[in-house]
């Protein structure tokens, strides 16, 4: 085989490899998914004592974060979601973490590990089931001002959606 | 011949870039990029090959006649409470202590071979911390028929959404 050839198949195979690689990561792109529907209203007691009640915060864009501290992508999103509470939180965003830990003492040693800055609550079954289910973590919900589903965000998801989601949101009166 | 080169190393270097970001989460703002990385739990991914049951596997011998496996759930219980694997048994996150002590003593007085499933599915396959440490666990206590049910995303895109059969409640 000459070695010109050796080369072309090289390439080729480079290709298909660079391919396959780009295939996967699509493949585990997390979910999307619009809904616009009124998110269900719950009320529960934050790791501090207070009471977090969603329908409090009409008028503000809530991210809501069902997440775990076993769960490592859900470990991965909390920095970037302390720092949008710092960015956007004047303009009325507001970060609503549920534990889907099965005690809150793991969650209460993570928010102070990472100085959450938002209200963190324990979360059950039966909430999880009121938003559809919580069957894998983390699962995120964008709420618009109006307290309507902008979304659902199933899986790790880059930070950069959220990021052009709640601005587009903080955008709308 | 140099433009197909080109053409290679262009997409070989955009899906490996890819790759790398996707793996190195960083601050959104991009002016000040701080890198996060935390210690996950030793991996589900260094459980053998060939240790690992499918869902459709599983459904088929849950079905079989006789020689139904014994089925663990080795999560947190706010997943299994939502949704579980008919028959199976609640024993804890297999990454604590509570979930460990449950998975021991449920184990105590069964033959070694008995053949065993766990599954967890609270995460992506590889992300989860609790597959691997009961894994181990039935391991070292000299359990030779144990198998780990291989959830790819999770339990509600790989089990329920597919249509196998569920449970609710404790």
């Amino acid at each position: 085989m000459s070695s010109k050839r050796i080369l072309i198949y090289g390439i080729v195979a480079l290709c298909l490899l660079g391919l396959y690689v780009a295939g996967r990561r699509s493949a585990q792109k997390p979910k999307r998914t619009a809904s616009g529907n009124l998110a269900p209203d719950f009320t529960l007691t934050d790791l501090d004592g207070r009471k977090v009640t969603l329908s409090n915060y009409r008028g503000k864009v809530v991210l809501l974060d069902f997440w775990a501290t076993w769960c490592g992508p859900c470990r991965t999103e909390i920095p970037h979601f302390v720092e949008m509470q710092n960015q956007y939180g004047p303009q009325g965003f507001q970060v609503i973490g549920i534990s889907m830990d099965d005690d809150a003492k793991p969650v209460r040693e993570f928010a102070l590990q990472y100085k959450l800055n938002y209200p963190v609550a324990v979360g059950d079954d039966k909430l999880a089931d009121r938003f559809g289910g919580v069957l894998g973590l983390p699962v995120n919900f964008i709420i618009d001002r109006q307290g309507r589903i902008h979304a659902k965000y199933l899986g790790a998801t880059d930070v950069s959606v959220f990021d052009s989601d709640v601005k587009g949101l903080l955008a709308q009166p | 011949m140099k433009r197909i080169c080109l053409l290679a190393v262009i997409v070989l270097t955009l899906a490996l870039s890819g790759s790398a970001v996707a793996q190195a989460p960083v601050l959104f703002d991009g002016t000040n990029p701080v890198v996060f990385s935390f210690q996950d739990a030793p991996s589900d991914e260094s459980i053998p090959q060939a240790r690992l049951i499918t869902p459709d596997q599983l459904v088929k011998a849950l079905q079989a006649a006789n020689q139904k496996p014994l089925v663990f759930e080795v999560g947190p219980h706010t997943l299994y409470a939502q949704a579980h694997i008919p028959g199976s048994e609640y024993m804890g996150a297999g990454s604590s202590d509570a979930g460990q002590q449950k998975l021991r003593e449920r184990v105590k007085s069964l033959p070694k071979n008995s053949a065993i499933v766990i599954y967890c599915g609270c995460c992506p396959w590889g992300r989860c911390p609790n597959m691997h440490p009961a894994y181990v666990l039935l391991h070292s206590l000299g359990f030779t028929n144990v198998k780990a049910l291989y959830i790819a995303d999770n339990f509600g895109t790989d089990w329920v959404n597919k249509g196998y059969p569920i449970a609710k409640g404790d």
